[in-house]
Protein backbone atom coordinates (compact mmCIF):
# COMPACT_ATOMS: atom_id res chain seq x y z
CA UNK A 1 0.00 0.00 0.00
CA UNK A 2 1.53 3.45 -1.05
CA UNK A 3 0.83 6.20 1.13
CA UNK A 4 2.57 9.03 -1.06
CA UNK A 5 0.67 11.54 -2.89
CA UNK A 6 0.89 10.62 -6.95
CA UNK A 7 1.90 14.30 -7.65
CA UNK A 8 4.74 13.50 -5.11
CA UNK A 9 6.47 10.97 -7.14
CA UNK A 10 5.75 13.00 -10.55
CA UNK A 11 7.62 15.98 -8.94
CA UNK A 12 10.44 13.54 -7.76
CA UNK A 13 9.78 14.44 -4.22
CA UNK A 14 10.94 12.04 -1.32
CA UNK A 15 13.27 9.36 -0.47
CA UNK A 16 15.73 8.78 -3.82
CA UNK A 17 15.89 5.45 -2.34
CA UNK A 18 19.46 4.16 -2.58
CA UNK A 19 20.13 6.24 1.29
CA UNK A 20 21.23 3.25 2.94
CA UNK A 21 23.65 1.48 0.02
CA UNK A 22 25.33 5.26 0.23
CA UNK A 23 25.90 4.76 4.28
CA UNK A 24 27.14 1.21 3.37
CA UNK A 25 29.43 1.92 0.92
CA UNK A 26 31.03 5.08 3.37
CA UNK A 27 31.24 2.58 6.32
CA UNK A 28 32.96 -0.63 4.65
CA UNK A 29 35.20 2.10 2.49
CA UNK A 30 36.33 3.17 5.69
CA UNK A 31 37.08 -0.31 7.57
CA UNK A 32 39.34 -0.73 3.99
CA UNK A 33 41.02 2.56 4.72
CA UNK A 34 41.96 1.70 8.44
CA UNK A 35 44.12 -0.71 7.19
CA UNK A 36 45.60 0.52 4.36
CA UNK A 37 46.09 3.95 6.01
CA UNK A 38 47.97 1.61 8.42
CA UNK A 39 50.23 0.54 4.95
CA UNK A 40 50.65 3.74 3.69
CA UNK A 41 52.24 4.99 7.31
CA UNK A 42 54.97 2.11 6.42
CA UNK A 43 55.41 3.22 3.22
CA UNK A 44 56.56 6.46 3.96
CA UNK A 45 59.08 5.51 6.21
CA UNK A 46 60.45 3.53 3.30
CA UNK A 47 60.23 6.21 0.47
CA UNK A 48 60.83 9.42 2.16
CA UNK A 49 64.55 10.18 1.41
CA UNK A 50 64.90 7.71 -0.95
CA UNK A 51 65.94 8.06 -4.63
CA UNK A 52 63.87 7.74 -7.67
CA UNK A 53 65.41 4.08 -8.54
CA UNK A 54 65.08 2.74 -4.98
CA UNK A 55 61.51 4.09 -4.43
CA UNK A 56 60.22 2.29 -7.95
CA UNK A 57 62.22 -0.61 -7.20
CA UNK A 58 60.11 -1.30 -3.80
CA UNK A 59 56.76 0.83 -5.25
CA UNK A 60 57.16 -1.72 -8.06
CA UNK A 61 57.04 -5.14 -5.59
CA UNK A 62 53.27 -7.34 -6.67
CA UNK A 63 52.53 -6.51 -3.03
CA UNK A 64 53.22 -2.71 -3.04
CA UNK A 65 51.64 -2.13 -5.91
CA UNK A 66 48.58 -3.90 -5.19
CA UNK A 67 48.36 -2.04 -1.90
CA UNK A 68 49.62 1.26 -3.29
CA UNK A 69 46.20 0.61 -6.14
CA UNK A 70 44.03 -0.34 -3.35
CA UNK A 71 44.94 3.00 -1.67
CA UNK A 72 44.39 5.53 -3.83
CA UNK A 73 41.28 3.75 -5.30
CA UNK A 74 39.69 2.77 -1.97
CA UNK A 75 40.55 6.66 -0.90
CA UNK A 76 39.20 8.09 -4.04
CA UNK A 77 35.83 6.24 -3.68
CA UNK A 78 35.74 7.15 0.14
CA UNK A 79 36.26 10.70 -0.85
CA UNK A 80 33.78 10.55 -3.53
CA UNK A 81 30.97 9.66 -1.31
CA UNK A 82 32.10 11.93 1.31
CA UNK A 83 32.12 14.78 -1.13
CA UNK A 84 29.12 13.95 -2.40
CA UNK A 85 27.09 14.10 1.37
CA UNK A 86 29.15 17.50 1.40
CA UNK A 87 27.80 19.17 -1.49
CA UNK A 88 24.80 17.92 -1.26
CA UNK A 89 24.48 19.47 2.23
CA UNK A 90 25.93 23.08 1.35
CA UNK A 91 25.02 23.87 -2.33
CA UNK A 92 21.90 24.95 -2.13
CA UNK A 93 21.73 26.04 -6.26
CA UNK A 94 20.91 23.32 -7.99
CA UNK A 95 22.73 24.16 -11.06
CA UNK A 96 26.31 24.58 -9.31
CA UNK A 97 25.17 21.14 -7.22
CA UNK A 98 24.95 19.40 -10.08
CA UNK A 99 27.93 20.92 -11.67
CA UNK A 100 30.30 19.95 -8.29
CA UNK A 101 28.28 16.56 -8.09
CA UNK A 102 29.65 15.46 -11.72
CA UNK A 103 32.60 17.06 -11.60
CA UNK A 104 33.86 15.07 -8.67
CA UNK A 105 32.83 11.92 -10.26
CA UNK A 106 34.51 12.28 -13.41
CA UNK A 107 37.46 13.84 -11.35
CA UNK A 108 37.46 10.75 -9.92
CA UNK A 109 37.31 8.58 -12.51
CA UNK A 110 39.96 9.88 -14.35
CA UNK A 111 42.21 9.57 -11.17
CA UNK A 112 41.50 6.22 -10.73
CA UNK A 113 42.08 5.13 -14.59
CA UNK A 114 45.36 7.91 -14.67
CA UNK A 115 46.84 5.76 -11.11
CA UNK A 116 46.23 2.53 -12.05
CA UNK A 117 48.17 2.62 -15.55
CA UNK A 118 50.85 4.45 -13.66
CA UNK A 119 50.99 1.83 -11.51
CA UNK A 120 51.06 -0.72 -13.77
CA UNK A 121 54.10 0.89 -15.61
CA UNK A 122 55.81 1.13 -12.13
CA UNK A 123 55.20 -2.50 -11.09
CA UNK A 124 56.49 -3.91 -14.56
CA UNK A 125 59.24 -1.54 -15.27
CA UNK A 126 58.59 -0.01 -18.00
CA UNK B 1 6.01 24.30 -2.60
CA UNK B 2 5.81 25.82 0.52
CA UNK B 3 5.34 29.76 -0.55
CA UNK B 4 4.47 31.16 2.97
CA UNK B 5 6.85 32.32 5.23
CA UNK B 6 7.54 29.71 8.53
CA UNK B 7 9.41 29.90 11.62
CA UNK B 8 12.66 28.61 10.98
CA UNK B 9 14.87 27.08 13.76
CA UNK B 10 17.52 28.74 15.18
CA UNK B 11 21.12 29.15 12.76
CA UNK B 12 23.68 27.53 14.09
CA UNK B 13 25.51 31.14 14.99
CA UNK B 14 23.45 30.84 17.82
CA UNK B 15 24.53 28.30 19.89
CA UNK B 16 27.94 28.43 21.47
CA UNK B 17 30.56 26.41 20.33
CA UNK B 18 31.24 22.97 22.39
CA UNK B 19 33.70 19.84 21.74
CA UNK B 20 31.09 17.35 19.90
CA UNK B 21 29.99 20.22 17.65
CA UNK B 22 33.58 21.23 16.77
CA UNK B 23 34.85 17.89 16.16
CA UNK B 24 31.63 17.03 14.28
CA UNK B 25 32.27 19.71 11.65
CA UNK B 26 36.09 19.10 11.80
CA UNK B 27 35.73 15.45 10.55
CA UNK B 28 33.95 17.41 7.49
CA UNK B 29 36.74 19.49 7.08
CA UNK B 30 39.79 17.07 7.26
CA UNK B 31 37.69 14.70 4.91
CA UNK B 32 37.56 17.45 2.31
CA UNK B 33 41.02 18.60 2.52
CA UNK B 34 42.11 14.68 2.52
CA UNK B 35 40.40 14.92 -0.53
CA UNK B 36 42.57 18.08 -2.08
CA UNK B 37 45.41 16.12 -0.30
CA UNK B 38 44.51 13.13 -3.56
CA UNK B 39 45.56 15.49 -6.28
CA UNK B 40 49.49 15.30 -5.31
CA UNK B 41 49.06 11.75 -4.24
CA UNK B 42 47.97 11.50 -8.00
CA UNK B 43 50.71 13.60 -9.38
CA UNK B 44 53.41 12.45 -7.39
CA UNK B 45 52.76 8.14 -8.72
CA UNK B 46 52.25 9.33 -12.11
CA UNK B 47 55.40 11.11 -11.80
CA UNK B 48 56.95 8.08 -10.86
CA UNK B 49 55.94 6.43 -13.34
CA UNK B 50 56.94 8.49 -16.13
CA UNK B 51 60.68 9.13 -14.92
CA UNK B 52 63.49 10.12 -13.33
CA UNK B 53 62.90 13.67 -14.91
CA UNK B 54 59.51 14.01 -14.20
CA UNK B 55 60.13 12.74 -10.66
CA UNK B 56 62.71 15.49 -10.04
CA UNK B 57 60.56 18.03 -11.16
CA UNK B 58 57.73 17.19 -8.36
CA UNK B 59 59.76 16.98 -6.15
CA UNK B 60 61.17 19.71 -6.54
CA UNK B 61 58.04 21.38 -5.13
CA UNK B 62 56.47 18.77 -3.31
CA UNK B 63 60.22 19.35 -0.87
CA UNK B 64 60.18 23.17 -0.84
CA UNK B 65 59.17 24.20 3.54
CA UNK B 66 56.12 25.04 2.48
CA UNK B 67 54.93 22.06 0.82
CA UNK B 68 56.66 19.85 3.94
CA UNK B 69 54.02 22.27 5.95
CA UNK B 70 51.12 20.74 4.19
CA UNK B 71 52.34 17.52 4.49
CA UNK B 72 52.19 17.73 8.11
CA UNK B 73 48.82 19.42 8.15
CA UNK B 74 47.46 17.17 6.09
CA UNK B 75 49.44 13.90 8.25
CA UNK B 76 47.40 15.52 11.35
CA UNK B 77 44.08 15.75 9.26
CA UNK B 78 44.82 11.64 8.36
CA UNK B 79 44.96 10.76 11.80
CA UNK B 80 42.19 12.86 13.26
CA UNK B 81 39.94 11.61 10.28
CA UNK B 82 41.30 8.35 10.84
CA UNK B 83 40.31 8.35 14.47
CA UNK B 84 37.18 10.11 14.88
CA UNK B 85 35.99 8.06 11.88
CA UNK B 86 36.50 5.09 14.30
CA UNK B 87 34.88 6.67 16.23
CA UNK B 88 32.14 7.23 13.75
CA UNK B 89 32.00 3.38 13.17
CA UNK B 90 31.50 2.65 17.14
CA UNK B 91 28.62 4.96 17.22
CA UNK B 92 27.08 2.86 14.53
CA UNK B 93 27.82 -0.51 16.29
CA UNK B 94 25.58 1.49 19.06
CA UNK B 95 28.42 2.19 21.34
CA UNK B 96 29.53 5.30 23.83
CA UNK B 97 26.54 7.13 22.36
CA UNK B 98 25.89 8.59 25.81
CA UNK B 99 26.86 12.30 26.57
CA UNK B 100 29.70 11.31 28.99
CA UNK B 101 30.84 9.18 26.28
CA UNK B 102 30.59 11.17 23.51
CA UNK B 103 33.56 14.03 25.39
CA UNK B 104 35.62 10.82 26.48
CA UNK B 105 35.97 9.65 23.13
CA UNK B 106 35.88 12.98 21.88
CA UNK B 107 39.22 14.31 23.92
CA UNK B 108 40.80 10.52 23.48
CA UNK B 109 40.53 11.40 19.48
CA UNK B 110 42.20 15.00 19.64
CA UNK B 111 45.09 13.52 22.01
CA UNK B 112 45.04 10.89 19.93
CA UNK B 113 45.85 12.14 16.48
CA UNK B 114 48.46 14.88 18.08
CA UNK B 115 50.17 11.64 19.77
CA UNK B 116 50.10 10.11 16.11
CA UNK B 117 51.26 12.63 14.09
CA UNK B 118 54.53 13.53 16.23
CA UNK B 119 55.00 9.49 16.51
CA UNK B 120 54.74 9.17 12.60
CA UNK B 121 56.81 12.42 11.80
CA UNK B 122 59.36 10.51 14.09
CA UNK B 123 59.70 7.85 12.13
CA UNK B 124 59.37 9.44 9.02
CA UNK B 125 62.64 12.43 9.65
Amino acid sequence: MKFRNPLANALNHGSAGDGVGHWWAQRLSAMLMMVLTAWSVYAVSVIVGGDYATIRAWLGQPVHAALASLFVLTALYHATLGLQVVIEDYVHQRAVEMFLLISIKLLAVISALVVVFSMFAIASGV
Amino acid sequence: MATQQRPLSPHLQIYRPQLTSVLSISHRITGVLLSVGLVPLVVWLVALGRGPEAYAAVMAVFSHPLAVVLWVAWSFALFYHLCNGIRHLLWDAGLFLDLKSAYATGWTVVVLAGVLTALAWGVWS
